[in-house]
């Protein structure tokens, strides 16, 4: 029986070039590798959440608010089109946006923890809604300057649609918050399960590091003290208790999830992975 | 749910200069919900660049029954109509 072949000066000196000695992630990035890596966290951000809230259609609590959720939904679908089909053409492999969309597995995704958990109850939608809403809003307002071209235009069109989306959901966290006590309780446990993944939005790795540097990229830590000044104020218009301090939860942005997404992933892919050809 | 919210008319104005109109109606707890759902459910389509929400509890509505009293009485007033009038020729600028 064969033994394994030997272990070559090249293969050692590959492996040194793992991020991690070898540790179970994804490569690490060159400098396009870079540009794709973070074009896929942007869409893949907005698709997840998409994704999410379009699981809403036909379940929320009224028609109006079924549409707000909807018109929510296809706005981050419309940044992930986006970002995605850029992120594609960068990639240079053939791929667009549908191909990285529904085509790809569940360790190549690059988004938050936040926005792939699940909807749970209304308020706990509208928690993540805010948590998410409030930082993505920033980050575009901040791309809105990125010296990418591209970047730049999708992030300025983006970032009207997500001021709404979280003014919106800081709304609806206030009134529940400060609503019946019911409406308050599931409000607060809506904040609670969340606020773990918040850490996550600030975690500024090599990648985020390096397209800083060439201003195309935005380092989230510049909007940290607004985004908490925010938080901190509508959870108090809210009569809620502060955002609390967990134990952080990390590791999207290098294909770490949690078991949600490949659920969610299922549910998305399957009719085009299915009948590949199939067309509206 | 919205069966417990109040109803609000939406008025939309779609461009600068015309009046607002009246477009439908919707359900929200509080007027600043209340135009949120009116923007969400209203103006998807880039039908407007303004919009009122009045509550519709806050209407005052002429009554159906009263139709005759208050709106017949208009029919037959012809003279009311700036047509019923002939303008002379040597009357300028009107």
């Amino acid at each position: 029986m064969p033994s394994l072949p030997p272990i070559r000066p090249e293969d050692e000196a590959c492996a040194e070039k793992a991020p991690g000695g070898g540790a179970f992630d994804a490569p690490a990035p060159d400098d396009n590798g870079a540009l794709f890596d973070y074009l896929l966290r942007l869409g893949d951000d907005s698709l997840v959440l998409g994704q999410r809230l379009s699981e809403w259609c036909g379940h929320a609590p009224s028609v109006e608010v079924d549409l707000s959720l909807a018109n929510m939904a296809l706005d981050l679908i419309g940044q992930a089109t986006f970002f995605l089909d850029y992120a594609g053409e960068v990639e240079g492999r053939g791929r667009d946006g549908d191909a990285l969309a529904f085509h790809r597995d569940v360790l190549d995704f690059r988004n938050c923890w936040l926005v792939e958990q699940p909807n749970g109850d209304f308020a706990q939608t509208m928690a993540r809604q805010f948590l998410f809403s409030a930082w993505q809003r920033r980050l575009f307002a901040h791309l809105a300057g990125s010296a990418d071209a591209q970047i730049a235009a999708i992030a300025e069109k983006a970032v009207k649609e997500v001021a709404y989306h979280a003014e919106l959901a800081a709304e609806w966290v206030i009134r529940l918050g400060d609503g019946t006590e019911e409406s308050r309780r599931r409000m607060a446990e809506g904040i609670e399960w969340m606020a773990r993944f918040v850490p996550e939005l600030f975690e500024a790795d090599d990648v985020v590091a390096f397209l800083a540097d060439r201003g195309i990229a935005a380092d989230p830590n510049a909007f940290r003290a607004d985004y908490e000044a925010e938080v901190a104020a509508i959870l108090a218009e809210a009569t809620l208790p502060p955002l609390p301090q967990q134990r952080p939860i990390l590791g999207g942005r290098r294909g770490h999830h949690s078991e949600h997404l490949g659920h969610l992933l299922c549910t998305m892919q399957f009719l085009p992975r299915t009948y590949p050809e199939a067309v509206w | 749910m919205s069966s417990d919210w109040p109803l609000w008319e939406v008025f939309v104005r779609s461009k600068g200069g015309l009046s607002h109109r009246h477009v439908g109606s919707v359900h929200a707890p509080d007027p600043e919900i209340a135009l949120r759902h009116a923007r969400d459910t209203y103006t998807r389509r880039m039908e407007g660049v303004s919009l009122w929400v009045v509550r519709s509890s806050d209407i005052v509505a002429s009554d159906p029954s009263d139709d005759a009293a208050m709106f017949d009485p208009a029919a037959d007033k012809i003279y009311r109509h700036p047509t019923f009038y002939t303008i002379p020729d040597d009357v300028k600028h009107i």
